[in-house]
């Protein structure tokens, strides 16, 4: 019975790198500031997953979803907040490139 | 069953971000949401489920199509150099993730460990508020911070346009 | 009681307010400075049912925290013009000293990443406040890495989550003592180390550090330096480092060379640059790194060095960079190639830029001397030479930059273009005289308070002697 539960919790974690690794590649490999938000989001997504995996071996599904939740509010703000600095880049120069904003070098 | 979810996720996921349109992507995204909402219906979550399902697959949905519908990116020439140029580095993702993808279901085997995992000690998710006060506390500040950040950003983004 | 502050401090003070703010949020930060200093400090529980430690490790850094908070409120009333903007920094500086305060206090990891993050979304909008490019291209990339480090220290949680069940400081304690699975808790420990590495803008993970210094407006620039990033980083891994992980060998040298590396590059980097706030960064990064280093020592001497370098730093780089605001008021510029002789014209701030100056680098009887001795004698005494001679080489360093920067801003002739120059304003000459006092004063009483700061090793001596540190 554990054992059959840390290899359910194993396929999880499998399927959480891979997410990671979809949006950390995303991030990395876009020009375009909007898109490295999406894949922004879907880093936080597979840690969301990650840790109702976790409650769910565990045994824990109340404090998984507690901390889900909190998650869930602050990434929210965080997301809104980034996109009103995007709108502001935005406003400034017409564009979305992320070669834009590499000038503060030094 | 799980594992069929756990593809459709990953899948949809992959779609998000090779696709070509930001606002597919944003349509892409909505869909992950959905489909991780459903997996944790599954997992004994059901509240977390709900709001992920509203948050995410909702709020999030729309702030992003605004975003994308007020910032055109490109004029039409430069969108589809863009594109190709794009594409030929994103090809590299699947190959990654399959890879990546045999090359740690090999990895399995080697955790069987006795995992001693405490009982759960409470099914009512309405009682773990009594434990977690603080991080109540602290998302009502964050909410106050955003609005009133999204305020003055945007207020002010306003005011220097015009 | 800093619990009641934080929950007035979030009133965003509706629009009517607006001429009384500053004098409101004064008078709350110099309430939390008194209440902090107050003996009788401990129980908070009675109010709210939250689980909240305030013990001497907190104390300090609730000083610190009202003390750059109320500088930087300062600043802010003297740099910012326009009413409206005073009114929306004025917010948001609450909104981080709220943050702050809860990191300080927590007894919870995710609690800990749940005021952490207030923290730094409320410094994202900060940086970005003045909405010029300089500034928001530095709040995105900061807020691109913290992310990256939420999910890092996120997956930690999960981690620990699953091996206990609970994310309270003490049942995550317990459950590592008593758990059989050494791979996975060294892989929670490294997922959340890492996580607040980037935050606290140590060596593998600065990238937004210089940025973020450099261009953000002044006030906010004294904000950041002076606590966001300690508290943020470097208080949060000497509490779970003491408090929670496991203490022993792998973290800890983990942890120095780390330190060391930040130092070396800080030191480095700092030497080869033009731009005054830029290079005061870099200066950050290798301080911090002192600090990383005073605690990957493990010994009561090394942690004793990191808390009070950490007090410190607060104190003197936050008296540079106010320095560096008034200079940047008066003269419209940052760049240190353009700037000279200014010490004529501003003597207030060429004093005190000395003193802090002076103090950074480590010459006595200034009180960044003390701490830089504790750390490096607590290396020497625990046998890691190498990382001594390396903190004293460093320091070394420290002195010839700061020299440089003070030679060409201050001493010399005074350039054609800056006649017109007066001394900065007194918003910003009481708080550079105040922080220079406290870094004099501090300096020179150490020796004989220092047993006033002792009951502070005990609380940490306990899980580190214990873990054979």
């Amino acid at each position: 019975m554990d054992s059959q539960l840390i290899h359910l919790f194993w396929t999880f974690s499998i399927y959480v790198i891979m997410l990671l690794i979809i949006g950390g590649y995303c991030m990395l490999a876009t020009l375009n500031l909007v898109r490295a938000l999406i894949g922004l989001e879907i880093l936080m997504k597979a840690v969301t997953l990650l840790i109702i995996a976790a409650g769910y071996v565990s045994r824990h599904p109340a404090q998984a979803q507690a901390l889900v939740i909190t998650l869930i509010v602050i990434e929210t703000v965080g997301i809104a907040i980034a996109m009103g600095i995007v709108l502001s880049i935005y406003r400034h120069k017409k564009s979305l490139d992320s070669r834009n904003i590499m000038s503060l070098k030094g | 069953m799980e594992s069929l979810i756990l593809i459709i996720l990953v899948a949809a996921a992959l779609f998000t971000v090779m696709t070509r349109s930001l606002l597919r992507a944003a349509i892409g995204l909505a869909l992950t949401s959905a489909v991780l909402s459903i997996l944790m219906f599954r997992l004994d979550c059901p509240m977390a489920a709900v709001f992920e399902l509203s948050v995410c697959a909702g709020l999030i949905s729309a702030l992003f199509f605004s975003i994308i519908t007020i910032t055109e990116p490109l004029t039409p020439e430069k969108v589809e150099e863009e594109r190709r140029a794009r594409m030929t580095r994103f090809w590299y993702l699947p190959v990654i993730l399959v890879i990546a993808g045999i090359v740690l279901s090999f990895l399995s085997v080697s955790i069987h460990l006795k995992l001693p995992v405490p009982e759960a000690n409470n099914d009512v998710r309405a009682i773990l508020w009594h434990l977690r006060q603080l991080d109540l506390v602290g998302q009502v500040i964050i909410l106050l911070a955003g609005v009133f950040g999204i305020v003055i950003l945007l207020k002010e983004a306003g005011k220097k346009n015009g | 009681m800093p619990l009641l502050g934080i929950i007035i401090l979030n009133l965003p003070l509706g629009g009517v307010m607006r001429k009384t703010t500053f004098w409101l949020c004064l008078a709350l930060f110099m309430a939390q400075i008194c209440l902090v200093l107050a003996p009788n400090m401990n129980n908070t529980g009675p109010f709210f049912k939250f689980d909240l430690i305030i013990d001497e490790l907190s104390r300090v850094v609730l000083f610190c925290i009202a003390l750059v908070s109320a500088v930087s409120l300062l600043a802010g009333e003297q740099l910012i013009k326009d009413e409206n903007r005073k009114f929306n920094f004025a917010s948001l500086l609450l909104a981080v000293v709220a943050g702050m305060n809860g990191v300080v206090m927590v007894k919870d990891v995710f609690s800990l990443y749940v005021f952490l993050e207030i923290t730094a979304v409320a410094s994202f909008i900060l940086i970005s406040l003045f909405r010029e490019m300089g500034g928001l291209e530095a709040a995105f990339k900061y807020l691109l890495l913290s992310a990256v480090a939420t999910v890092l220290m996120l997956s930690s949680v999960a981690l620990l989550l699953l091996l206990s069940g609970d994310t309270s400081f003490a049942g995550i304690n317990a459950a590592i003592i008593t758990s059989p699975h050494s791979h996975l808790i060294m892989l929670a420990i490294g997922l959340f180390i890492c996580g607040l590495f980037i935050k606290g803008g140590l060596m593998p993970f600065h990238g937004w550090l210089p940025d973020a210094y450099s261009a953000s407006p002044a006030p906010v620039s004294i904000l950041l330096a002076g606590i966001v990033t300690k508290t943020a980083g470097v208080y949060s891994l000497i509490r779970i480092m003491t408090l929670v992980f496991v203490f022993d060998d792998p973290v800890k040298y983990v942890l120095m060379f780390v330190g060391a590396v930040s130092i070396v590059f800080g030191a480095l980097a700092a030497l080869g640059q033009s731009d005054l706030k830029r290079m005061l960064a870099y200066s950050s990064i290798s301080q911090v790194g002192y600090i990383i280093i005073g605690l990957g020592c493990g010994t009561v001497l090394g942690i004793f060095g990191a808390v009070f370098h950490l007090f410190n730093h607060a104190v003197f780089k936050s008296l540079l960079f106010v320095n560096s605001a008034a200079v940047e008021s008066q003269t419209n510029t940052r760049d240190m190639d353009k700037l000279s002789g200014l010490a004529e014209k501003m003597p207030l701030t060429g004093v005190t830029s000395l003193l802090a100056m002076l103090s950074t680098a480590g010459i006595p009887p200034l009180s960044g001397f003390w701490s830089k001795l504790l750390i490096i004698l607590a290396l020497w005494l625990s046998g890691h030479y190498f990382y001594a001679v390396v903190a004293i080489l460093a320091s070394v360093i420290t002195l010839a930059y700061f020299l440089s920067m003070q030679r060409r801003v201050f001493w010399g002739k005074t350039g054609n273009e800056f006649r017109g120059v007066r001394e900065a304003g007194i918003y910003l000459a009481i708080p550079a005289l105040i922080l220079a006092a406290i870094t004099v004063a501090v300096g020179l009483i150490f020796p004989f308070v220092i047993n006033m700061f002792i009951q502070l090793p005990d609380i940490i001596a306990l899980p580190a002697g214990r873990q054979g540190g």
